[in-house]
């Protein structure tokens, strides 16, 4: 672990929601680093704590919601410290965020101009005149066409598409170090996905910016990711750069992992059936003493159930959370 | 080695909604005082109707030696300008304005949900043709048309006069429900299980039914919780301006401005109408308060904050204020 | 060149403008019929009135001397004077005709043509009631605001309660209860009427209690309009992207929030325009407060079925014009409401 190139270090994040049900522990001691100008990818599905951990970044918690305990270091503050008024001078500067809905992400009674312009006046001190022009140029960065209309255009007026790239414009905007983006793609047609990825990795070559990408979708990780963070039930289960993730000559693995890699239907590959993970993710206010993952994994042993792995370093730069993280001592069980 | 079967299912509680809505509602502490408070009005109402009926207690009694005097154990609320006594007679005009509302209010559901359902059912011009009533109904300017219907039926007997008011209160009360049921309806039709239904040639009717009734009651029993209350104080007012019921039923906006027609008697025998206003107070902010309490509990998405989450949100803000204590420091020192 | 710039000008106020007079055109176009339908309502009402409407209007002074067949000869002649012996459905449109032609009838109450003072009632309602609607929203506003950005606190509850207490007070036993205290009681303040028949108190005094009465009254189902909007505003995806841009708070509540608030509050201003000219029928008994609250009362209590009718219709009208002001309010606060009605 290079400390010293890393952009943003989690360490032992702990953000829990105290409902009136119970507590749930959405992120339960999540490690990650990102650096700088690298994407790194945080794969999981919905309940696996992966956006919540992105929201706790920037402080974005809200009630009956709580960041408990951890680290967030960025650029070498400790963010955790931060008051809420530095807070905000990071927010859509330092650090942006881009979120799934692209539909409901933007004010539906203000002008596109408008609300691009609000960082660029609140962080960088333009005037509206300089902020107004500067927005139009923004748009034409992210590709939109005729901006010089758009910015006067109410998001109702938009489609899908080109709202998450006003959004990624608007993020975009004050030339920020990190750009955390919360499955941006999700709600869009695949079409549309591949343009706003391409357009990701333009931006991001060009301002050097790291990324931190949210998302369920493997295909995607593929894409963008340098390096990948697996999470399942609020904390990490894999960590590796991503041709080790896919790789399948390395020999290690999570079982979790392998699952969705199973899943995902091939198109040169003929199958009856597909594989699936059994079972369902366990809820949150009744997680499993063990092994989180062993009620549905297919190698679990007593060991397993009794016992919590921890995330070891298998081989460089490959951290895995398993008792078996040797794909072919588990296969020969 | 496959461990399906030790899903995480052993403790998963699953509460019924209906649980789920009383739980939430007794947690709401003003809603509760509302439902105290208003089952206690009503023990004391029906309790007095059963004593006036059982002792056949005539409230036109007059006695004018007994005439305007203050309260004391004899008389709870004092007696009246013929010496009657007003703790019976506001317990008496509680049970009117309770019957009004309450049949007035299911009138007003009656009218609503079958004008409604039938607007949303045949759909078409029909539907159009109902909106535009709905329109017009509502558009009435209400204190006046009542006063204008009141004037015309002047002389009608006093029972008479009681369903009159309740025909007036229940009519003109119905258009907000019948929008609702009507919405409802339109929405579901639109949802895709009922295309399929009809895919399969079942009867798309019963379909609707079946999930309009859960959705359309709870805002049915909401609605008219709220829908009383105004009912109550819409009789009031109407009371009050001689529009209502005549003697010898006290209805307490009768009452009221019985006494407050000239500024000796509101001043100086002030229990002759205070006593009924808050009566009529009490009981239409309990009946409010359980209605709003209901709507909150019936809501999914809201939440009852317990204590310890109120203790939390305040060391939120008690460590935000640390945090800007020692950046001051912090800035200070250098 | 100048001459072009204006009238470039010209021509984007007139696109601007046109959309909206054309929406409004087609907007009252559909309310014709409801309007004659309600007239037509009205109408009947009136006319099922027990009582001779022409006994009611005849001055008992100026048949006192006469016969028993004079008299009745003189009835008669009212009657066809004032068109009464024509069938209903010709009265009908004689009514509409005088209406359109600014000829409101004849009060029996005030012995005097309608048109002559029913200008100063409107009046009269509208002062203390602009009042009244002002200062509300002025208060309102942001305790609805504040209520709603601190949801479930002890601000919160308290201001739940006391406008509970407002939505279920009675209107009339309020007034009283403060006509107690401050007339009665502490006798500062005067009982009712609305100037001084001595000239001595300034005429502002006889405002405070009525509009007192009538603030307490909106406020509470104000605030909680605005606080229930707020909350449903604040829940939305696009707060959390403002404030992930690093807008402070203010800017979070009032720019992004508000705004997308207004709409509810909008359907508000609009219920309260006929409540604005008409005049509570209560506050303006209670006070004698000369206003068509009060003249309602009047008319009601004579049997005056010129007044009646006149009022009816105003307020009806006055309704609907309500509801096209909500509409015509929607499309200029939302843009999307704007795209879909004003092409």
């Amino acid at each position: 672990m290079k400390t010293n190139e890393n952009l943003l270090e989690i360490r032992n994040l702990h953000t829990y929601f105290f409902t009136n049900k119970g507590t749930i522990k959405a992120v339960n001691g999540v490690d990650m680093e990102i650096q700088r100008g690298r994407t790194l990818g945080v794969v999981g599905e919905s309940g696996s704590g992966k956006s919540i951990t992105s929201f706790s970044i920037l402080r974005l918690i809200e009630d009956p919601g709580d960041i408990v305990d951890g680290s967030i270091m960025f650029d070498g503050q400790e963010l955790l410290d931060y008051t809420e008024d530095e807070m905000r001078a990071i927010r859509g500067n330092e650090i942006s965020m881009i979120f799934q809905e692209p539909m409901t992400s933007l004010n539906p009674v203000l002008k596109i101009g408008e609300q691009l312009g609000e960082p660029l006046i609140l962080h960088q001190g333009m005037d509206k005149k300089e902020a107004w022009a500067r927005s139009i140029e923004l748009l034409r960065e992210v590709k939109i066409p005729e901006p010089e209309g758009v910015v006067h255009n109410y998001p109702h007026q938009l489609s899908g598409g080109m709202r998450q790239r006003v959004m990624i414009a608007m993020a975009l905007a004050c030339e920020p170090k990190l750009l955390i983006a919360d499955e941006p793609t999700t709600a869009l047609d695949v079409t549309i996905q591949a343009q706003i990825f391409n357009l990701m990795n333009d931006l991001k070559k060009k301002h050097n910016t790291a990324i931190l990408f949210i998302t369920h979708d493997l295909g995607a990780i593929a894409e963008l990711a340098d390096d990948v963070v697996v999470m399942y039930t609020g904390e990490a289960v894999e960590k590796a750069p991503v041709e080790i993730l896919f790789s399948k000559i390395s020999k290690f693995s999570h079982p979790y992992k392998e699952g969705l890699l199973k899943s995902i239907p091939k198109l040169n590959e003929e199958v009856e059936y597909l594989d699936q993970i059994d079972g369902s993710v366990p809820h949150p206010l009744n997680l499993p003493i063990g092994c989180r993952f062993a009620p549905r994994c297919k190698f679990a042993t007593q060991k397993c159930i009794d016992e919590k792995p921890n995330l070891v370093e298998v081989e460089p730069n490959h951290l895995i959370r398993c008792f078996y993280p040797n794909k072919e001592q588990r296969d020969g069980k | 080695m496959s461990n399906n079967d030790k899903l995480s299912k052993e403790h998963e509680k699953i509460i019924s909604p209906t649980r789920q809505i009383m739980e939430k509602f007794k947690h709401n502490k003003l809603a509760m005082a509302g439902f105290i408070s208003f089952g206690l009005l009503l023990l004391v109402i029906v309790g007095a109707q059963a004593y006036i009926h059982l002792t056949n207690y005539d409230l036109a009694n007059v006695d004018i030696s007994q005439k305007y005097m203050k309260p004391s154990m004899q008389h709870l609320f004092g007696t009246d300008a013929q010496g009657r006594d007003l703790f019976l007679r506001v317990l008496a005009g509680g049970w009117i304005s309770i019957q009004v509302g309450l049949l007035s209010t299911i009138l007003s559901i009656v009218l609503g949900v079958s004008i409604g359902a039938t607007a949303g059912f045949f759909g078409g011009k029909i539907d159009t043709l109902i909106m535009r009533g709905t329109e017009i109904v509502s558009s009435f300017p209400f204190l006046a048309i009542a006063m204008t219907i009141s004037a015309i039926f002047m002389d009608l007997d006093a029972q008479l006069r009681l369903y009159l008011i309740i025909f007036i209160l229940g009519f003109l009360r119905w258009t907000g429900l019948a929008r609702m049921v009507r919405g409802q309806i339109l929405s579901l039709r639109e949802q895709e299980f009922i295309v399929a239904t009809r895919a399969l040639g079942i009867s798309s009717f019963n379909q609707i039914t079946k999930h309009l009734i859960p959705n359309v009651l709870t805002y049915v029993i909401v609605s008219g919780t709220l829908t009383f209350a105004g009912a109550i104080l819409t009789e009031s007012s109407l009371s009050y301006l001689g529009l209502s019921v005549t003697e010898p039923i006290p209805t307490w906006g009768r009452l009221i401005s019985l006494s407050a027609k000239n500024a000796i008697v509101m001043t100086n025998y002030w229990w002759t109408w205070i006593f009924p206003g808050l009566a009529l107070f009490i009981l239409i902010m309990s009946i409010n308060v359980i209605g709003e309490g209901l709507r909150d509990a019936v809501d999914p998405k809201s939440q009852y904050v317990t204590k310890e989450q109120r203790i939390r949100l305040k060391e939120k803000r008690k460590r935000e204020k640390e945090r800007q204590k020692r950046r001051k420091l912090a800035k200070a020192a250098m | 060149m100048e001459n072009e710039k204006q009238q470039g000008k010209l021509r984007t106020l007139f696109d601007t403008v046109f959309p909206y007079i054309k929406y409004i055109g087609n907007r009252l176009l559909h309310l014709l019929p409801v309007v004659i339908i309600i007239s037509i309502v009205i109408f009947t009402l009136i006319q099922l009135m027990p009582g001779d409407p022409i006994l009611a209007m005849i001055n008992p002074e100026t048949t006192a001397n006469m016969t028993e067949e004079q008299r009745l000869a003189y009835i008669e002649t009212m009657r066809k004077v004032l068109g009464y012996d024509k069938p209903v459905i010709v009265r009908y449109f004689l009514w509409w005709r005088d209406v359109l032609t600014g000829n409101f009838g004849y009060s029996v109450a005030l012995n005097k043509p309608i048109n002559e003072f029913i200008g100063s009632y409107i009046m009269n309602s509208f002062k203390v009631n602009i009042v009244g609607f002002i200062i509300a929203f002025l208060i309102a506003i942001p305790i609805g605001i504040k209520s709603a950005v601190r949801k479930n606190t002890r601000y919160d509850k308290i201001v739940t309660v006391v406008s509970m207490v407002g939505i279920s007070l009675p209107s009339f036993f309020m007034a009283l209860l403060l006509v107690l205290l401050f007339s009665a009681v502490l006798r500062i303040l005067p009982f009712s009427g609305m100037v001084d028949p001595r000239g001595v108190r300034p005429e502002y005094v006889y405002y405070i209690l009525p509009v007192s009465v009538i603030v307490l009254s909106s406020l509470a189902s104000l605030i909680r309009y605005i606080r229930n909007a707020m909350i449903e505003v604040l829940k939305a995806d696009y707060i959390r992207t403002s404030r992930a841009k690093g807008l402070s708070e203010k800017v979070v509540i009032y720019r992004h929030a508000f705004k997308n608030a207004l709409i509810p509050v909008i359907t508000i201003i609009g219920f309260w325009i006929p409540a604005l000219f008409g005049g509570s029928i209560i506050v303006e008994k209670i006070f004698a407060w000369p206003g068509m609250g009060l003249l309602m009362n009047q008319a009601y209590q004579f049997k005056d079925r010129g007044v009646l009718s006149t009022v009816l219709l105003f307020f009806a009208v006055l309704t609907l014009f309500a509801n096209l002001f909500v509409d015509v309010g929607y499309a200029l606060v939302d843009p999307r409401i704007k795209a879909r009605r004003i092409k």
